[in-house]
C-alpha cells in the first residue's frame, strides 16, 4: 500500500497527489510515468509523474477524473492509501540544449509538460511555455510553469483568461513573429498534439509528443500500448511514451483508444450511480 | 453395495495388490481417465477443466508402473523427479510419502502436474507407452500436489543453516520460484522482486484459470513464504532499481534474472492496426491477471465483449489455445484457430488441442491471413485468408506450405488475437549494458551454470531461451541455484542430496 501525503484539487475534477514511493522518487526522470492500481480490484492506469522529491521519498501525480478509476482516485484524501504504484516506467524525455524550446500543455497534459519544461530550462534552453485550457477555472500549474519559463503564455478556448484561442494559434503567432524555435514538446488531448504537429511540420521544427495508449503491465510484456510511428510498430511503455510528432499516426492512436469506450462508459455510470447513493460524488 | 463400501473394498484390494501384482497384470490395467467437466458446461465457466484423480484412480494408475530398473522417465524430466519412487508410494497408498518424494525435486507439483508437456518428456519415454498408453505421470504428480494441499498437512523442506548470503531473484515466475526454493534450502536469504502487483508471473497473467486455478499458485507461493523467502511486488528491475544497485547498494551477493518473455510479435500484414486486433498477451493478461471476465463485479478492467461475436486466434501454440478457449468462455459465437500448417505441426500440447476441439473451437488449418479488413470507424470486420498446401521439401526436408491460388476467402470476425510468439523483455538489456545478449536479445548464459557475462549474475527461463515451457524454466532456475550456491559457498554440492 502506498500512502497519500497530500491531495488537493487544482481545478474542478483535476487533483494533485503527493504519494510516498521512495524508490520511484529516487529514480524518476522527466517524462516517465507510474502505473497505479487504486484498489485490490482496480485497473492498472498509467499516470505521468509530475514531480518527485527524493529527500521526502514522494512523487507527485495529477489526475483528471475522466472515468471510473480516475474518479475513484480523485476521491482519495491525504492519509488514504493506494493499492499499487509502480515505476518509474517509460523512457525519460530526451533533454538537451536545443536553443529555444517551447513546451505546450493542453488541459491536464500540462501536468506532464511541466516537468519536461523544468528539465529543458535546467539544460540551458530558452523556455517558452504555452499552457492551454478550455476556460480560466481549468488552468493548472500556472505559477509552476511561470517559474521555469523565460516566456509563459496561457491560452483559453473561451477567452476567459490569457490569450483567447488554441495553443496552436499561439504557437503559430510565435513562429510568425520570426522567433527561431528549435524544439517543441506538446502534451495534451490527441487532437491538440496532432494539430501542433501540423503547425511545426512545414518549418521542420523538431516536435515531440507524449502518447497515452491503452496499457496494462507497462513493463514491455502485454503489447497493449502498441502505436504506429513512422509506419512501424512501437510500444508506448518501452519505446515511449514520447515520440516524434511528425511520425506518429494519431488517427490510429485515437481509433485504438476507443476499443473499450462502451465498457468504460458503463463502469463510469455505475460508479456515478453508486456515489449518488452513498452521497460521496 | 453402496458407494462407500465399494470404494473401501476396491481400495483395500489395490493396496494388497500393490505388493504382489505381476508386470503382465500391471500392463493389463488401462490408463485411468481423469474426470473432467463436460465440455458444454465448462465453456460457460472459468473453472478448471479437469477435476483431478480420486485416491482410488491414482492408486490404480500407479499400479500400471512396472518400476523399471533403469527408469528412463526420470531422465525425461527437466528437474529429474524420482518418478518411479513417488509412483510406488502412491500405489502403496502412502500419499504423504509420495508428496515428500516429489518435493525433493519439485516444489510446485500441483502446477507442473497441470501445465508440463508430459507427452514430450517423462511420458514420451515411458516403457509402458511402447505397447500401451504411457503411465499418466503428470496426472499422478498433480494428484500428489493436490493431495498435500487438500490434506491440510504441509511438507516443508528442511533448510540448511543460514549462510549469511543474500540472493536477489528477479521475476516470480516458474524460473524465479524454483531458483528461490533451492537457494533457500541451501541456507541463503532470498528476496524475490516482481514487477506486477501479483506474484507468479506467467502462471498468473498467462495461463488461464480453467487450466491452472490461481488459488493453487497462491498456495504454492505460501509454501515459499514459510521457507522465509521474501517477496517484493511493484518493483521493476531495470526501472525501479537496477541489477547493479541490487548488488552494490542493497547488498545482494548474487542476482538471478528470470523476467520471462517480452513484447509480442505481430504479423506485419495490412490492417493489423484496426481496432479489435490485439496480442494474446494483452487479451490473456486482462482476463487472467486482471480478472476481466468478472468486469463490473470484482474487476474494473474491461475486455473485448466476445458475446455472440466471432473471434479468430492466429497461431498454434499453447498460448493460442488458451486465448481461443478463453474467447469461447467469454461467449464467442464462433472461436477459430487459424494456423498455416496442419494439426500435427501445432506446437500446442495435444491435450489442449483436444480440449479445444471438444469445446467447439473451429480449426482453420493450413490457412494464412492476408489482410485484416475494417469498417469506416477502423473497427475490424473480417480477415482475408488463403488456403495453403504442402509443396516441395525445403532445405530442412520438411514440405513447405505454399499458397493455393484462387483459394482466398473472407472470414467475418470481430476480434483477432495474434499469438505467434514473443520477443524478450528489453528492460534488463537496456539498463544493464554489461550483460551480453544474443541477436534475438535473449540473455546469453553458460548452460551448465546459467551464469551471464556479468559476474554473480545468472539468468534462466524465457529471457534466455525465448518462449518455452514452465518446466524448462524451472529446470534452468534449479541449475542456476546450484551454481550460485557453489559460487557463494565455494564448494560443490549435489542438491539431489537435500
Amino acid at each position: 500500500m502506498y500512502r497519500i501525503v497530500s491531495a488537493i484539487f487544482l481545478a474542478e475534477n483535476i487533483k494533485k497527489f503527493e504519494i510516498e514511493a521512495p524508490r520511484i522518487a529516487k529514480k524518476r526522470k522527466a517524462g516517465q510515468f507510474v502505473i497505479v492500481r487504486i484498489t485490490e480490484h482496480g485497473e492498472r492506469i498509467p499516470l505521468t509523474i509530475a514531480d518527485s522529491n527524493p529527500e521526502t521519498g514522494t512523487i507527485t501525480i495529477i489526475a483528471q477524473g475522466a472515468g471510473k478509476s480516475t474518479r475513484e482516485l480523485n476521491r482519495k484524501e491525504a492519509g488514504d492509501t493506494i493499492a499499487d504504484v509502480v515505476g518509474p516506467l517509460g523512457t525519460p524525455s530526451h533533454i538537451e540544449h536545443f536553443g529555444t524550446a517551447v513546451s505546450i500543455g493542453g488541459g491536464v497534459g500540462t501536468a506532464i509538460a511541466y516537468p519536461t519544461a523544468a528539465a529543458l530550462k535546467e539544460a540551458g534552453n530558452y523556455v517558452i511555455t504555452i499552457n492551454g485550457a478550455r476556460s480560466k477555472d481549468l488552468v493548472i500549474l500556472e505559477e509552476e510553469m511561470k517559474a521555469v519559463s523565460d516566456e509563459a503564455y496561457i491560452t483559453t478556448d473561451d477567452g476567459s483568461y490569457g490569450y483567447h484561442g488554441f495553443v496552436t494559434q499561439k504557437l503559430q503567432e510565435l513562429i510568425d513573429s520570426g522567433k527561431k524555435i528549435d524544439f517543441v514538446l506538446a502534451i495534451g488531448p490527441i487532437p491538440m498534439m496532432r494539430a501542433v504537429a501540423e503547425v511545426t511540420r512545414p518549418y521542420g521544427i523538431k516536435t515531440v509528443v507524449s502518447l497515452n495508449p491503452i496499457m496494462i503491465d507497462g513493463t514491455g510484456m502485454c503489447g497493449g500500448c502498441r502505436v504506429t510511428v513512422g509506419g512501424e510498430i512501437k510500444f508506448g511503455c518501452i519505446d515511449g511514451p514520447e515520440f516524434d510528432a511528425h511520425l506518429v499516426d494519431f488517427k490510429n492512436l485515437a481509433d485504438r483508444n476507443r476499443i473499450y469506450q462502451h465498457e468504460e462508459k458503463e463502469a463510469d455510470e455505475a460508479f456515478a450511480h453508486q456515489c449518488n447513493l452513498t452521497g460521496q460524488a | 453395495m453402496d458407494c462407500h463400501e465399494k470404494t473401501f473394498q476396491s481400495k483395500t484390494a489395490i493396496i494388497m495388490d500393490a505388493r504382489k501384482i505381476t508386470a503382465k497384470e500391471r500392463m493389463a490395467i488401462p490408463r485411468q481417465e481423469m474426470p473432467a467437466q463436460d465440455p458444454q458446461v465448462r465453456i460457460g465457466n472459468f473453472q478448471e477443466v479437469h477435476l483431478g484423480l480420486t485416491p482410488e484412480l491414482a492408486q490404480m494408475e500407479a499400479l500400471r508402473c512396472i518400476q523399471c530398473k533403469d527408469p528412463v522417465c526420470i531422465a525425461g524430466c527437466p528437474v529429474n523427479i524420482k518418478i518411479d519412487q513417488f509412483i510406488k508410494l502412491i500405489a502403496e497408498g502412502d500419499f504423504m510419502g509420495a508428496v515428500r518424494k516429489v518435493k525433493e525435486d519439485n516444489v510446485l507439483p500441483s502446477i507442473c502436474g497441470r501445465v508440463c508437456p508430459q507427452e514430450d518428456q517423462c511420458e514420451k519415454v515411458c516403457v509402458i507407452g511402447k505397447k500401451h498408453e504411457p503411465v499418466a505421470i503428470g496426472n499422478l504428480e498433480r494428484f500428489v500436489g493436490d493431495y498435500e494441499r487438500l490434506s491440510g498437512q504441509r511438507i516443508d523442506p528442511v533448510l540448511a543453516p543460514s549462510t549469511g548470503k543474500k540472493v536477489a531473484v528477479v521475476g516470480s515466475g516458474p524460473a524465479g520460484l524454483s531458483c528461490a526454493n533451492d537457494l533457500a534450502q541451501f541456507g541463503h536469504k532470498v528476496v524475490i522482486f516482481e514487477a506486477l502487483h501479483e506474484l507468479g508471473g506467467v502462471l498468473m497473467y498467462g495461463i488461464p484459470e480453467f487450466r491452472l486455478p490461481k488459488e493453487i499458485v497462491r498456495d504454492e507461493l505460501d509454501g515459499l513464504r514459510r521457507m522465509g523467502i521474501e517477496f517484493r511486488t511493484d518493483v521493476v528491475v531495470g526501472r525501479t532499481i537496477t541489477v547493479d544497485e541490487l548488488m552494490e547498494e542493497e547488498g545482494f551477493d548474487a542476482v538471478f534474472i528470470g523476467v520471462g518473455a517480452g513484447l509480442p510479435w505481430f504479423m506485419g500484414i495490412p490492417g493489423e492496426n484496426l481496432v479489435g486486433v490485439l496480442a494474446a498477451n494483452e487479451f490473456l493478461t486482462r482476463v487472467n491477471l486482471m480478472k476481466a471476465y468478472d468486469f463490473m463485479k470484482s474487476s474494473d478492467t474491461p475486455v473485448f465483449d466476445c458475446k455472440g461475436k466471432n473471434v479468430a486466434v492466429f497461431g498454434g501454440g499453447n498460448t493460442a489455445m488458451d486465448a481461443v478457449r478463453t474467447a469461447k468462455r467469454l461467449g464467442a459465437e464462433h472461436a477459430y484457430i487459424v494456423y498455416r500448417r496442419s494439426e500435427a505441426e501445432m506446437p500446442a500440447r495435444e491435450e489442449e488441442i483436444h480440449h479445444a476441439q471438444k469445446e467447439g473451437i473451429e480449426f482453420m488449418l493450413q490457412t494464412i491471413p492476408l489482410e485484416f479488413v475494417g469498417d469506416d470507424k477502423a473497427w475490424l470486420t473480417g480477415v482475408q485468408c488463403q488456403k495453403m498446401a504442402l509443396g516441395e521439401p525445403d532445405d530442412s526436408g520438411r514440405r513447405r506450405p505454399v499458397p493455393v491460388p484462387g483459394s482466398e476467402f473472407l472470414l467475418p470476425i470481430d476480434m483477432a488475437i495474434i499469438s505467434i510468439g514473443n520477443g524478450s523483455n528489453p528492460l534488463i538489456k537496456q539498463t544493464t549494458p554489461d550483460i551480453e545478449v544474443s541477436k534475438k536479445e535473449t540473455i546469453v548464459v553458460d548452460v551448465n551454470t546459467m551464469q551471464t557475462s556479468k559476474e554473480n549474475v545468472y539468468a534462466g527461463g524465457d529471457i534466455v531461451t525465448g518462449g518455452a515451457t514452465v518446466i524448462l524454466a524451472m529446470g534452468a532456475g534449479r541449475t542456476a541455484a546450484a551454481a550460485i550456491n557453489e559460487k557463494l559457498s565455494g564448494t560443490a554440492q549435489n542438491f539431489n542430496e537435500w
